[in-house]
């Protein structure tokens, strides 16, 4: 970790080294604030024949160098470092999911209980989990062995019991892991490492348990130590710690990058989570942040400064576009498109687009049906993270007589769509539609957010290299994130409940840099103008059993900023329901695009 | 110039090839360097450990974990046979003892004292690694495998299920645009490679199975017949797995398509010779494409150099378009535009001209197109 005054970084060089690309970008302190000045991009070089992932953190940062005409590499190859006024940088700094990012294991004694709490640590440090192994979890004994054998994680975090419970069902599960003899992914000469982060009471046990078959155990303070309260931070610092020692040691050039860089590499997803904490954080605002890429879909939120992160392994728009199709059914995205489509020819599109994954669409009607198929992939990427974000399971609740009729139970989601005020996109598919009023729809129609919430994406991924830099200098981070990161796309006004069609849903008045009122139907949506740069006040007045933030029926006043598309008014209604019969859904679908000019014609495309 | 690259599919009727084949823990290697190994012949194998059988006997005998390493009558690295006890209670003044016979055959591998669960670990099982393709062997790495050499002709399919077999090549259908129905299997193509020509039916792949055909091999296949045949809807491309008893690979893609027309005249000159094919496909990390492989007895005479580079984009060069509105359709290069095209769904994106042999033209996205390389 550098010891560098924060006030004395002024030039500051990041790269996030992906599977395929490095991208590099540089922050400079200009007119008293952090920007992002120039960025570079290089493809990857961990694999063969190159083998060395700094030669392509060198060709990006080059390339940054020629844009900034600021010497950045040194005659030695190395980045320069500290800064002078014409070269180097005070602090270089980076993420990586090169080679497949980080992929553990997790297993614990109770599936809902410190199963789950294990799986928030891993998901939380940046893991792809490629399997949750729990006493509770239906398979048989010997089930869970060969699985375990089959697998070839990175490490295994191994969880149960509370702190002075019992200590038998944590040990029998270390022992059917350690028979398994799991192998690594990388190298035989590599021990497998296991942390340990359960019943303090157990540690003896399970030592002797891993004492043989070239495990390398670490244990640290049980991440549940009583069912109230979850620990995840030492196992979490843990799972960093192993990262960056192990798995990364074992990737080509690793070693070299990790002397160059001013912080811990860290993995690009747990980086990514940082960012948006320290957001949350620091604006005292709840966030949900999605990255829907070819064959994940990673959905991030902080809701009262509690982070969960889930990745929905085979929600993706092209090698897991059959999966989404099929988890999802045709006839659901289907809805979305306002025109008949032959489901059987779209059968085999589908899954032509799963074997020839880097294609585009080249007609209107091929961008329609893959942002229909975007829709229903951020929707049930959603619902699982909805499920996955609650409070603990397994708590007592202390009850009162009020509650007698309440059926909130512990394990209750916490994300709560009236309390979210700003929604970020990254992803192929919403960061690269040719308008981003489509980005715009797509959130809206997926996560159907209600009452007022700000609407952004990520201008070009760059949400890994500030959550590292967040570690380091949490200012210029926020600064970079609000000013260059992020692009506003605006607000939306959303009313929650069911209005009826046709009749008022609410009432609005904008004031301030634009001022407009009017009142929107049920089933209409809006969209009013409102710039980049622009703010204002709405008032909102809500009909009966309609809620925009303050109850049904009240009154409401926020603050609103506009975006690249503008201010959106939606009388829809939540949960969202469309017509079944599909003329009555296409004719709907097609007034709800033509109201927010979602497919325009003659405007300025987007490159891809 | 910059130059422009986009992949392709390989089919060629010449190319040194060579196999890995390699173990997945350490054993014993069979083979020497330059010894000539058939497709079948087993070139390395070795003992994966035994399935293991977690028993727990604390449960069974209804006694404390504790207490039930003093129980047992097998000790930690005693082999153990099927029926044979396993542990015995001490009982009331010697009498009511209660016995556990061993459910599983193998070796105590551990018991533990703080769960009362015994591990008992079944039988090696033996894993062997075949030639997999006809030829020569020219490395060998000790304990680990071997890698196999051979002039082969050798076709990339976009998309398969089944892994590794052999068999001669059989022609079911007359061109590469007939459909692979199921008239066209006759009994005598048990044991064979069967290539047929546009896109194959279920029915026709059932038939094959009927008269056990190693696999069957066409242009394109419907996903609905490809669900029916699974059982299941495929949700990513990773297969080579599966158990079904052929190996099925597509050339060009699911739907209504025809076989390439060099591909299908370069397997039917090939026609009744051995050929090795994997229908296991990964479309990840480590793209992994299907293979059909035939091994020559000697290269051919010196092929004329190939006319353009490899992956490169050229004025002349035959493509595929992997995308609708011209999905399947093949052509040649006619104009690489500099400038990027805006396309008609909006977005603003890199294209080429394509001729196709009717003589009519299309832009399409780089993106789009799949080169025929050779």
């Amino acid at each position: 970790m550098t010891n560098l005054d924060p006030d004395k970084i002024k030039v500051i060089l990041a790269t996030d080294c992906g599977s395929t690309t490095t991208k590099a970008i540089l922050i400079q302190y200009v007119d008293g604030e952090y920007r992002q000045t120039h960025r570079g991009e290089a493809p990857t070089t961990v694999e063969k024949p190159f083998a060395d992932v700094t030669m392509g953190v060198v060709n990006s940062v080059t390339e940054i160098a020629e844009l900034a005409g600021r010497r950045l590499v040194g005659d030695d190859g190395r980045i320069i470092s500290p800064a002078t006024d014409t070269e180097g940088c005070d602090i270089y700094i980076s993420t990586s999911s090169a080679g497949g990012g980080l992929q553990m294991m997790v297993a614990g004694v109770i599936a809902e209980m410190t199963a789950a709490s294990a799986k928030r640590a891993a998901l939380g440090a940046g893991s792809i989990v490629m399997d949750v192994i729990a006493a509770n979890d239906g398979r048989r004994p010997h089930d869970q062995i060969q699985r375990i054998r089959d697998l070839r994680p990175d490490m295994i975090l191994i969880s149960g019991g509370t702190d002075g419970g019992t200590a038998d069902k944590v040990v029998q599960i270390s022992e059917l892991v350690a028979p398994a003899k799991p192998q690594p992914r990388f190298g035989s000469d590599y021990s497998m490492p296991i942390i340990y982060a359960g019943n303090k009471d157990a540690r003896e046990s399970v030592s002797e348990v891993f004492s043989e078959g070239g495990f390398d155990l670490q244990i640290v303070d049980n991440l549940r130590p009583v069912l109230e309260r979850e620990n995840l931070g030492p196992a979490r610092d843990k799972i960093h710690d192993i990262f960056l020692e192990h798995v990364m040691a074992q990737a080509p050039g690793y070693d070299k990058l990790m002397g160059w860089t001013g912080a811990p590499i860290m993995p690009t997803p747990g980086a990514v989570g940082d960012i948006l904490q320290t957001v949350a954080r620091l604006q005292d605002i709840n966030v949900v942040g999605v990255d829907i890429g070819g064959a994940t879909t990673d959905v991030f939120s902080v809701f009262d400064e509690t982070f969960n992160r889930t990745v929905s392994a085979n929600l993706g728009m092209s090698y897991s576009i059959s999966n989404v199709c099929a988890e999802a059914t045709m006839p659901n995205v289907l809805r979305w498109v306002p025109f008949d489509m032959n489901e059987r020819e779209l059968r085999n599109h589908v899954k032509n687009k799963m074997i020839r994954p880097t294609t585009i669409p080249q007609t209107r009607e091929a961008l329609m049906f893959e942002q229909a198929v975007a829709r229903e992939a951020l929707r049930l990427a959603y619902k699982q993270h909805k499920e996955f974000a609650t409070t603990l399971k397994g708590v007592q609740q202390q009850r009162t007589v009020g509650d007698t009729f309440s059926q909130q139970t512990s394990g209750k989601t916490i994300v709560d769509n009236m309390a979210l005020d700003l929604l970020v996109a990254s992803g192929g598919v919403l960061s690269h539609a040719p308008r981003m009023h489509q980005t715009a729809m797509m959130l809206i129609d997926a996560f159907e957010p209600e009452g007022v919430t700000m609407l952004a994406k990520d201008s070009i991924f760059m949400m890994p290299h500030l959550g590292v830099l967040s570690s380091v200098h949490p200012k210029a981070a926020e600064q970079v994130f609000d000013r260059d990161c992020l692009v506003y796309l605006g607000t939306c006004v959303c009313a929650a409940g069911q209005p009826k069609p046709g009749k008022t849903c609410f009432k609005y008045e904008l004031t301030g840099d634009r001022t407009a009122s009017g009142e929107i139907v049920g089933g209409q949506m809006e969209l009013l103008p409102l710039a980049e740069g622009e703010s204002g006040t709405i008032t909102l007045s809500p009909s009966r059993g309609i809620d925009l933030g303050e109850g049904p029926g009240k009154k409401v006043q926020r603050s609103v900023r506009g975006g690249t598309v503008g201010l959106i008014l939606d009388g829809r209604g939540r949960p969202l329901e469309l017509p079944e019969e599909r003329a009555a859904c296409q004719s709907t679908v097609q007034g709800w695009l033509d109201a927010l000019d979602v497919y325009a014609e003659d405007k300025e495309p987007m490159a891809v | 110039m910059a130059k422009a690259y986009t992949p392709g599919l390989l089919v060629t009727r010449h190319k040194k090839h060579r196999i890995m084949r390699r173990l997945p823990i350490a054993g014993d290697v069979q083979v020497k360097v330059g010894d000539t190994v058939a497709a079948d012949d087993i070139v390395a194998e070795t003992n994966l450990p035994g399935d293991v059988h977690p028993v727990n006997l604390a449960n069974s005998m209804s006694l404390p974990p504790a207490d039930v390493v003093g129980c047992m009558l097998k000790s930690e690295g005693d082999p153990i046979a099927l029926n044979e006890p396993l542990a015995q209670t001490k009982g009331l003044f010697g009498m009511f003892k209660n016995t556990v016979n061993s459910r599983y055959e193998g070796t105590v591998e551990t018991v533990s004292p703080v769960t009362g669960q015994v591990i008992i670990r079944g039988a090696p099982l033996p894993v062997q690694v075949r030639a997999y393709m006809s030829g020569t062997v020219v490395d060998v790495r000790e304990h680990e495998g071997c890698e196999v050499e051979a002039d082969v002709a050798y076709v990339q399919g976009i998309f398969g299920v089944g892994g590794e077999t052999q068999g001669c090549i059989k022609l079911a259908c007359t061109s590469h645009d007939q459909e692979l129905t199921k008239d066209r299997i006759t009994d005598d193509m048990e044991g064979s490679i069967i290539i047929g020509g546009a896109r194959m039916t279920v029915d026709a792949i059932r038939r094959a199975l009927e008269v056990k055909a190693a696999a069957i091999i066409s242009g394109g296949i419907d996903d609905q017949d490809l669900k029916e045949l699974l059982g299941y809807d495929l949700g990513v491309a990773i297969t080579g797995r599966e158990n079904l008893g052929i190996t099925v690979i597509v050339t060009e893609g699911f739907g209504e398509i025809s076989m390439a027309e060099r591909t299908y005249e370069m397997l039917k000159e090939f026609e009744g010779r051995e050929a090795s094919v994997n229908g296991a496909t990964q479309i990840r990390a480590g793209v992994m494409r299907p293979e059909i492989i035939v091994p020559l007895d000697a290269p051919p005479a010196a092929a004329a150099e190939g006319k353009f580079e490899e992956g490169q984009l050229e004025i002349g060069r035959m493509l595929r378009v992997i995308r609708d509105p011209w999905f399947g359709m093949i052509g040649q290069v006619s104009g690489l535009p500099a400038e990027p095209h805006v396309l008609g769904s909006g977005s603003k994106a890199r294209v080429l001209e394509v001729t196709f042999p009717s003589g009519e033209k299309a832009v399409v996205p780089r993106a789009n197109v799949e080169l025929i390389e050779e």
